[in-house]
């Protein structure tokens, strides 16, 4: 192996200035080099039998058609050497990477944007006394996502995100129930899940007294009922 | 109704012979004759035009978005018709020894240039005008941007995917959303692999491949399909059910309650609370679920399908089963959902585990 490769170390050298003017020298020319390269491969010496009968006035753009003249069993008139090959083989691989790396960079750039449109997740409330006993105040629903429910003694928060799939059920009044639209889900007004897919209870947020007396609801903190955490004063709000 | 389409279903596509018998006795197969397809067409025919003298009908079947629908009822209808036609004419034809329908001569050929290239192009610019058409005359609604908090009421996926959105009322979203679809691609991927029959290659037949031609049809056309018209004309506000020509009232109020099998098990029949322990809670879901995917198999490769057991293999057995048992699941499912008002088989909120 490395004699051959040392053999075909000074004839790339040699190949090199001669293919970039090409274009001007005759196919004859090339001919005759590429079968001398040939040689000294030492694998196929056999010589192309159809290479003189190649029209000397060929364009040069023709190259492939001469190349499909040639013959089976001979190699391309201008034959890719293995190392200029892998040279641009690692190129374009490179680039490709360089290329895809940037695309997915950019991609993941854009999921952190600069500036963030979300609602405060830490917000007041208004007055305890707003609050009418018994009634569900879907007031704050659009803004911040939740319902405020007073029932006889208690102020609890509720998240307006069904525990399906996701979607915003709305109150009904009449019924007395949540009900979600997308699949058909029913939580009662204490949340708790009783018809359609959903397979859990709403969830409830953290809600607190603010030292101005308005209720204080924080929703990054969460109490699902399934794991008993309703039973968490933090969940509600003592009247 | 649907009760009716299940029921009658196999013996309108008869799976194995004892099927195809009663479909002979009942002459089914008439319904693939020229008077038969007739009949159907009239039958749709007669239903939407009279349908649309009623009002809250002609709102649901015009609506922009549901005219594909209606489209896809007549298509549907029409192609598993002329399937189904030349399939029992090839059957007759074989039954006498003759050559199928398809048959032609090996020598008899087209060129793709420009033979089959030019009906392309035909159809290509048909289908474009088509579009251009349609989306003029039925413009796409606009509603305004969209908004987290606010889910329209009642919120419908595409219609391609209300099959899907059906499912979901009946399962958890880990398993019509995520494992169901999956199976869906897998199972359609696995066809040739499982369906090993060499008969019926090229031509229409249904004498030849029953089981395969039934059991595709019951995926496609109840699974899918009908669970998409129902999807599009019965499910009105809050997912309600709607009879076809009910007016979509908000506040029609339906009485839906259901609990989990463990509720069942141990606070009805039981009269005792709940177990703290999650698994002895579920247990009888478990047992419910192990033995339909362990038990049933054996079962019917000892029986209704030990042919089809020993053509198959071990393995290309198993597999098959299982992806039938899920398709049934869904059906068996609603019909649990619907009797018992049962919720869950095994419901494990705390760990998102629900089937
Ligand atoms: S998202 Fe609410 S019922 Fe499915």
């Amino acid at each position: 192996m490395l004699p051959l490769d040392e053999q075909k170390k000074p004839e790339n050298n040699l190949n090199n200035p001669e293919e970039m003017d090409k274009s001007s020298g005759n196919p004859e020319e090339l001919q005759q080099e590429s079968s001398d390269s040939k040689m000294n491969f030492g694998e196929k010496n056999d010589v192309v039998p159809d290479s003189p009968k190649v029209p000397k006035t060929m364009p040069e753009k023709d190259l492939t058609k001469k190349r499909a003249s040639i013959g089976k069993g001979s190699i391309l008139a201008e034959p890719i050497k293995r190392r200029s090959f892998f040279s641009w083989l690692t190129l374009a691989w490179l680039a490709f990477t360089a290329a895809t790396g940037t695309f997915f960079g950019i991609m993941l750039r854009f999921m952190f944007p600069n500036v963030l449109f979300e609602p405060k997740q830490t917000f007041k409330a208004g007055y305890p006394d707003d609050y009418n006993i018994g009634e569900v105040s879907v007031n704050l629903k659009e803004k911040y996502g939740v319902w405020i429910v007073r029932s006889t003694e208690e102020i609890y928060a509720l998240s307006t995100v069904c525990t399906h799939l996701g979607c915003t059920p709305n109150w009904l009044k009449n019924e007395n129930k949540f009900k979600c639209p997308c699949h058909g889900s029913g939580f009662r007004k204490t949340g708790i899940n009783f018809e359609g897919p959903a397979p859990r209870p709403l969830e409830r947020f953290k809600i607190s007294l603010a030292n101005d007396g308005q209720i204080l609801i924080d929703k990054t903190k969460k109490f699902a009922y399934e794991k008993g955490q309703w039973s968490d004063p933090e969940s509600y709000l003592m009247v | 109704m649907l009760t009716f389409i299940l029921l009658t279903f196999f013996f309108i596509f008869p799976p194995n012979d004892w099927f195809y018998k009663w479909n002979k006795k009942f002459k089914l197969d008439l319904i693939w004759t020229n008077k038969g397809g007739i009949l159907i067409l009239l039958g749709l025919l007669t239903f939407f035009l009279f349908g649309l003298t009623d009002e809250n009908f002609k709102l649901i079947a015009l609506k922009p978005d549901n005219v594909p629908i209606v489209g896809l009822i007549f298509l549907v209808a029409f192609f598993t018709w002329l399937s189904m036609k030349q399939a029992t004419e090839n059957d007759k034809r074989i039954d006498n020894n003759e050559k199928v329908n398809e048959y032609h001569d090996p020598d008899d050929k087209v060129l793709t240039w420009p033979d089959l290239v030019y009906i392309e192009l035909i159809a290509l610019v048909l289908c474009t005008v088509l579009l251009v058409v349609w989306s003029i005359a039925l413009p796409a609604p606009l509603e305004q941007p969209a908004n987290p908090t606010l889910s329209p009421n009642p919120s419908k996926a595409p219609w391609y995917f209300l099959g899907l959105q059906e499912m979901l009322v009946y399962f958890d979203p880990w398993i019509a959303g995520v494992l169901f679809p999956t199976l869906m691609l897998i199972g359609l991927m696995a066809i040739p692999y499982l369906d090993t029959n060499k008969e019926g290659v090229g031509y229409y037949s249904f004498k030849q491949r029953k089981m395969a031609v039934s059991f595709f049809m019951f995926g496609w056309l109840v699974l899918w399909v009908l669970l998409i018209v129902i999807g599009t004309f019965l499910r009105g506000p809050n997912w309600n059910f709607f009879g076809p020509f009910e007016y979509w009232d908000i506040h029609k109020l339906e009485p839906l309650t259901n609990i989990n099998l463990s509720d069942y098990i141990y606070i009805i029949w039981f009269r005792s609370g709940l177990p703290e322990n999650i698994l002895l809670r579920e247990i009888g879901g478990f047992i419910l679920i192990l033995g339909y995917f362990l038990i049933l198999p054996p079962l019917f490769a000892k029986t209704m399908l030990k042919k089809l057991y020993q053509k198959l293999g071990n393995f290309r057995y198993s597999v098959f089963i299982i992806l039938i048992l899920f398709a049934m699941s869904l059906p068996i499912k609603m019909y649990l959902r619907w009797l018992f008002n049962l919720k869950y088989i095994i419901a494990i909120p705390e760990y998102f585990f629900n089937i």
